[in-house]
Order: structure tokens, then sequence, then C-alpha cells
């Protein structure tokens, strides 16, 4: 889903190519104040409960200044950098879907009227949200969850008014944490599209920069206000490099390569027990997944009987209710709940919309209390095609 | 894709319809007829598609339309009463309001089985869908070649629309067979499940489209049958039944194998199934 | 008409005799008599000694069992069915179901004893016999099975 004004912009600026500008930290706040006037409510990484999360900011001295969050299966650990980087680590387990597809909201209000009911008109207003901060997995994420839900035959209306709303800082990834495999996937270190502006946070002794270039004409309206001066050559060069570093040091990745046909046919595997001995069904991996969207209804009345109202909350393929239908649920066992969405995830996704439900984020492996890693499942899967018949 | 995608909140928001008849069916099977409050005509729908039915305050549920297409003005579901919302629904008193989203689905291939024999094959509520389809058949008999209906349910007392069953068969072209699974002393009709009425009717395969609906056990040895008699995978087609939340692809629930039964099906032809029925805890 | 038709040309038309060759459907027919059932008459009572196999030609049988004064209809049998298959094999001891007549009914009638004797004296009749009984039983097997379950039970099919 892209924003009118975004096409605007993309084809204004083919002829000129993008122009790289520098900024300072201290420009860096105020395109953060610049946000907040706008009257955005604006996302932004942020230490809080002892982890770096995606949480409504006020400033830019509310970023992680010198912090690190050391990724590993299983495992969070939020660290000091010897640096006063603002984006030394890589994501936390919020992502743009905790905004845009919210973990619950109201579908709507009824009321008893004359014998039958009546919708009441929402009152709330829809939340404006700029992302500061976001990384290359989250915005392929997020052009997969707008496949899901524009781009199908039907609509999700509040999902629209919030992802046209929103305004997108990202950021490319220059550290990538252990967990990562976007360069597998295709969608990182560097971002390709789907953000108003994009930085790229040089650390090195002796300096802390940005390189910024816009990705919209509003992304570029707002740079302009920041009064920043062209990047130079040495700096730009310094960005791609750290960015090739970045894509070369990933040492986990997901081999895709005839993966749908090869999760379809293994669905006998004895491996998928193997992953049940060790997996809680404890959703965790569907709860912190940026494309995972799948979502349960609720229908409540208050004590009256007058007022009712529809909640929609996000649920999980690995709950037993998943699949409840009369006469009981179709996948009883944790096995056959994780391999639904593993190969819901890798393979029927591709058939559904085009593409797999992966960006390799890595944040099913983080966590995952058990430290299940969908890249080694994954290999392990395919070395059993291989061994076995 | 439809060319004007519609948005939500509206396609999550059920329309208020007033409940004007509930009729006793079986001892736990009613037919539920909804009219406009508004005077709006509800939005026309073809014979196997389903609408999400809302009882205030209660819950939702996806349940198939069983009336007759050609009758604009009202909607007509056929519901088993098994559970806590199934409950609510067929509780209602006349005059109250039932929430109504939809059709959704796909639908029987009526349009391109013309001059084809149809054979239907129920068992137990799963008549409930193809009802609309005999219903659009004996509307349009010459469009057809004959009409074989094949319907199985646990008891007689299980029968849906006896009455109409009976009527059906004097329909020339038209043949009806009943079974019960369990007959007591004054049923002299068949006992035996639906299978055995293969036995009793002559299939030309070349010429002929099945449409199965019921319990998903019962559906899978009517298309061992139909294809040992010589029926292709593409001209068998079921509605199947899966969890079920919005309708429109969003909760994910309805998941059989790469499709959404909401919308991908609940009509599928068996050759898109046949790599994925047989899949325990698919 | 039947009385009209001999009883090979009655029997050739019957489905239990497809992929019989046509000296063994004579053979069958040479041991056949025709026989007639009224409306509720009972064919046979669960536990008889009855020697008899039918191949049904027109009405309807219902299979039953009985306990404590109820009766219940387990499955109907119909023109082209076949009805008491055990007493081609014999020593099963006695009928295992009653067999009630719905409607006047019109059968073939052959005595178990003497099918396999026939069986005994010509193997290749004996396989073909026995191979086609054998795919009746395992129908009835199979149906039975699916009967069980009781696939429309509100709580759902149970396990057998």
């Amino acid at each position: 889903m892209r924003k009118r004004a975004r096409e605007t912009a993309d084809q204004g600026q083919a002829g000129a190519a993008r122009r790289s500008l520098l900024l300072s930290p201290a420009a860096l706040g105020e395109l953060l104040a610049a946000l907040l006037r706008r009257g955005y409510t604006v996302i932004a990484p942020t230490v809080r409960d002892g982890a770096i999360c995606y949480e409504p900011v006020n400033g830019v001295e509310e970023l992680p200044a010198g912090y690190t969050m050391e990724l590993e299966a299983g495992s969070c650990r939020l660290k000091r950098r010897g640096d006063e980087a603002l984006f030394g680590y890589v994501v936390g387990a919020k992502s743009l879907k905790n905004y845009l597809h919210p973990p619950e909201r109201r579908v709507f209000a009824a009321e008893r009227d004359n014998g039958l009911f009546r919708i009441l008109p929402e009152q709330t207003e829809r939340p404006r949200f700029a992302f500061l901060g976001v990384r290359p997995c989250d915005l392929a994420a997020a052009a997969i969850q707008d496949r899901v839900f524009l781009k199908d035959r039907y609509q999700d209306g509040e999902y629209r008014a919030r992802r046209e709303a929103a305004f997108v800082v990202a950021v490319h990834c220059t550290e990538p944490a252990a967990t990562c495999f976007c360069a597998s996937m295709g969608t990182g270190p560097r971002a390709k599209d789907g953000f108003d502006i994009a930085l790229t946070e040089i650390v090195e002794p002796g300096r802390h920069l940005f390189v910024a270039e816009a990705g919209t004409a509003a992304g570029a309206e707002l740079l302009a206000e920041l009064n920043a001066s062209e990047a130079p050559e040495e700096l730009c060069r310094a960005a791609e490099e750290a960015l090739e570093r970045a894509a070369s040091s990933m040492k986990r990745r997901l081999d895709g390569d005839g993966l749908r046909e090869l999760l379809y046919e293994r669905f006998e595997d004895p491996h998928w027990d193997d992953v049940a001995r060790r997996c809680l069904c404890c959703a965790n991996c569907t709860m912190v997944c940026p494309t995972c969207f799948c979502v349960t209804v609720e229908d409540t009345s208050d004590v009256t009987g007058r007022r009712a109202e529809r909640w929609q909350r996000w649920d999980s393929c690995f709950t037993q209710n998943f699949s409840y239908i009369h006469g009981g649920s179709v996948r009883l066992s944790p096995k056959s709940r994780y391999r639904q969405w593993l190969t819901h995830k890798l393979a029927a996704w591709v058939d559904q919309f085009g593409t797999p439900g992966c960006v390799g984020c890595g944040r099913c492996i983080s966590w995952c209390p058990v430290g299940i890693d969908i890249t080694q499942e994954v290999a392990a899967l395919r070395e059993a095609a291989r061994t076995r018949a | 894709m439809s060319a004007a995608s519609e948005t939500l909140p509206s396609v999550m928001v059920p329309v208020a319809m007033r409940l004007a008849r509930v009729e006793k069916e079986t001892h736990d099977t009613f037919t539920l007829t909804l009219e406009s409050a508004d005077g709006e005509r509800p939005a026309r729908f073809a014979p196997g598609q389903f609408s999400m039915l809302y009882v205030f305050g209660v819950g939702e549920l996806p349940i198939s339309i069983s009336g007759n297409p050609e009758e604009r003005d009202r909607l007509i579901y056929t519901v088993r009463s098994v559970g806590k919302a199934t409950h609510a629904l067929v509780t209602r008193a006349p005059g109250e309001a039932i929430g109504v989203r939809g059709p959704f689905g796909t639908s029987w291939p009526l349009a391109d089985s013309r001059g084809r024999d149809i054979v239907i094959v129920a068992g137990g509520i799963g008549l409930a869908p193809l009802r609309p389809a005999i219903y659009h058949v004996l509307r349009h008999r010459g469009d057809y070649g004959r009409l074989l209906v094949l319907y199985g349910a646990r008891s007689p007392q299980d029968l849906l629309f006896r009455k109409q069953l009976t009527a059906w068969n004097y329909v020339p072209d038209t043949q009806i067979l009943i079974t019960v699974d369990y007959g007591g002393l004054s049923w002299r009709g068949n006992v035996g499940v639906v299978t055995t009425l293969f036995r009793h009717i002559r299939l030309e395969p070349e010429r002929t489209t099945a449409l199965v609906c019921g319990p998903e056990i019962m559906m899978r040895y009517v298309v061992r049958e139909l294809l040992v008699r010589g029926v292709s995978a593409e001209d068998i087609y079921l509605s199947m039944e899966r969890n079920m939340k919005c309708a429109v692809g969003f909760c994910g629930h309805c998941q059989l194998g790469p499709y959404f039964v909401c919308k991908d099906g609940p009509v599928f032809p068996y050759s898109r199934l046949k790599a994925w029925m047989d899949r325990y805890e698919l | 008409m039947i009385k009209s038709k001999n009883l090979v040309e009655t029997l050739r038309e019957h489905a239990f005799v497809a992929g019989f060759q046509p000296a063994q459907i004579d053979r069958l027919a040479a041991m056949a008599h025709e026989v007639h059932f009224d409306r509720d008459q009972i064919i046979f009572r669960e536990g008889d000694e009855s020697s008899f196999f039918y191949l049904i030609l027109s009405g309807k049988v219902a299979l039953e069992v009985t306990a404590l004064g109820k009766v219940l209809r387990v499955q109907t049998l119909r023109e082209g069915e076949e009805l008491g298959w055990s007493s081609v094999l014999g020593g099963s001891g006695g009928k295992h179901f009653q067999a009630r007549a719905l409607t006047a009914v019109r059968a073939l009638a052959f005595d178990g004893a003497r099918l396999r004797e026939a069986c005994e004296q010509d193997y290749a009749f004996g396989y073909t016999l026995m191979r086609r009984l054998l795919q009746v039983v395992a129908s009835r097997l199979q149906a039975f099975r699916l009967q069980l379950l009781d696939m429309y039970s509100p709580e759902g099919p149970k396990s057998v």
C-alpha cells in the first residue's frame, strides 16, 4: 500500500536520483520534533522493562543511546555499548503490526433499538503514527500485511486508515543480530522502499552521523526543513560498505529454494515429532511475528443486555481452540500446530499471497522460550528430504 | 478479485434483520426465515453460499443459506443446535433481530453444469446448503438432465424437508433416494449408510456433476464411490467446513492447506481438494 | 414377465453374476429356484439354520436385530442385492440377523450346501463365486463400520 503522495514522489525523483543528506544526532532530534508538531504519535525504540521496545516517545532523548540488545535463540539481553549509537540493535518484540493491526480493537458497539439493534457510530479518532527506526525486515513485513488486508477481495478499512496515515522513518541495518537472516530472504539489510525517509547510522571513533535519504515527497519535504547539507561522497561510501559488511556477516540463513513443494511433501516427516517434543505451543512466535495476522472475534454484552460489542483480538494457530469445529478441533497435537504454522508461513502463504510470510527478522527465534530456530527446522526438513524417502 | 473491494468495518458489521419465522424441522434442527428490517432487499445469493449470523451480544457463526435463491425478499437458514451460539440462534422468538453479514464464499457450479445430470449427495444437515441447488434445478428443469438426490440421515426422525423430498420425487427425471443409519419398525424406507444407495442408481459418469455435502468422513466415502463409478474429480464438488471468525480471509481460522474455506470455498471441486482431504490434522 | 423368462436369463441380469463366465452362470442357474415372500413375512430369523442364499430380484428386505421387544433395522436390501451370504459358507451357527420382507419380494434361492458342493467340484467356479461373495461381504463390512461411526451424531463421529 503506497500513499498517492509517495508514488508521485518516486516518479518525480526518478531523474534526480536519491540525494543523500547528512544529519547530526541533534538534527535527528529536530526530525522527531517535526513529526510531533505534525500531530503524529511517534513510535520509536526506547528502553523499557529491561529491553528495547517500540513505544510512543516524545523526544530523541528517549531513544536507547548507547544500548544494544543481544539476540540469540531463546534469549534477548539488553547491554551497554561502548559508544552513543542510537540504533545499535535491531528489532524488539513489537513491530509495525502492533500499531497497524493492533492486538485488540473494537470492531463495533451496538445497542438494542426498537426490537432490533443499531450499530453505534465510532467516537474515537484514529491514531496517526510516525514510525522512527523501522528496520528493512519490518517494512517488508508491512508490505506483506498490506497484501493480506488491502489487496484481496475484501479490505480491512481500519488497517487501511492507519496505514495510509503512517509516516515511516526507516533505519538500514549495519549491525545485524545473531538471529537475523534477512539477507537470505531478500528483505534487508538495506530497505528498498516503503519508507518516507531512510537513515544509515555511522558511529565511529570521533564521529556520529546519519546519512538520510527521502523515499517520498513527504519525506523530502521534512528533510528540507532540517537544513541538512549534502552527505559527502566518502560518508555515503562508508554507509554502503557498512551495509555490505552487514549482509555478509549474517550467519543464519533460510534457503527458500523449492521450499513450498518440500514442505507440502514432508507433511508426514518424523521431524515434526522432534519439533513437537520441544514446542510448548505458547504462541510467542506468532505474537512477535510481524506478518502473522490471525485474529479471533469476541462478542460481549453488558449486564443489562442492551449494549453489545465485538472485539477483534490476535489469535494463534498454536492454540487448540483455533481449529475447533463442531465435533472437535482439527489440530489436536502440538505437532500439527507447529506444522501448520511453519507450512503456512513458508508454503501456503506463497499460494495465498504470492510471497512467503517470513521476512527473516528472527523474532520467533529469540522470543521462543525453548529456542526453536526456524532456520534450523527448515534445514532439518531439507536434510530429511535428502536422506529419507 | 472484485473491482471495487469492500471495506472493513462495513464488511465486519452485521445488518439487523427481523426473524419472521422459526420452523422446527427435527428435534434439534430449525429453519429460520429472516426478513428485511429497513425495506432494503437482502443481497442476492448463489446456491452454496453462506452468511455470518449474529445473535446480539452472544456470538456469530457461519450458516449456509437453505432457501430459494429466487425468493429475493427473505433469507432462509436451516440450523442445527449443537453448541452455545447455534442454540442461541434457534431459540430466538419471531420478531427478534438477527444480524447478517454476507453472503460469502463460492457456490455450486450450476451455470457450468447445464445439460448435465446433477447428482446431489447429502448427509444430515448437509442437505441445507444443497437445497438452494435443488430449487434452482427444479426451477430451470429443462436446462438440466436427470436430478438424483441421495440423502442419508441418522434416523427417520432426523430427516429434513421430508414433505418437499416426497414431492420432488414426482418431478419428471427426478429421483430422490433416502436412507437412514438406524431405522425403527415403523420405518419402511432404506436403512444403511448413504453410500449403499449408489447400487440403486444408474450413473452416466460422462454427463454427471456431483454436489456433495455432509460430515467429512461421509464425503470421503461418497467421493470414493463416485470415482469408482467413473465420475471425474473435476466434476465432483464438496462443501467444506472449518472454524470461521471473519468470513473475509482475515482471521486465518478456516485454512485448509493453501485455501481459505471462507473465500476459496466453501464449495471446492474435488480435484483441488484431493491432495489435502485425507491429511490427518491438516 | 418372470414366469416367461427362464432362470438363466433372469440370473444373467442380476448384478451378483458380473464377472462370471456364461457356463458358470448356467451352473449357478441350475441350482436356483424362484421364491416369493409377502409383505412383512419373516424370511429367516436370527439363529435359524436356514441354508438358503438369495439374490433379490424385486422388492425390499430389512435386516433386523430384536432385543427386549425392540426391533432395530440395521440395513435394507433390495433388487440387485444379496441376502443370507453366511449360508454359502456354512457352519456359522445360524443366521446373524432376522430378515423381513418390507414389500412383496421376489428372489432366486440357492441351497448353501449345494453351492459348497459345486465349489468343491469345480475350483474355478468356486473361486469366482467366493471372490464375488467376498466383495459383497467387504462392502457390507465397510457400510457397517460407517454406520457405527454415527457420523451425524450431535457429538460428532464416534471412535469405533
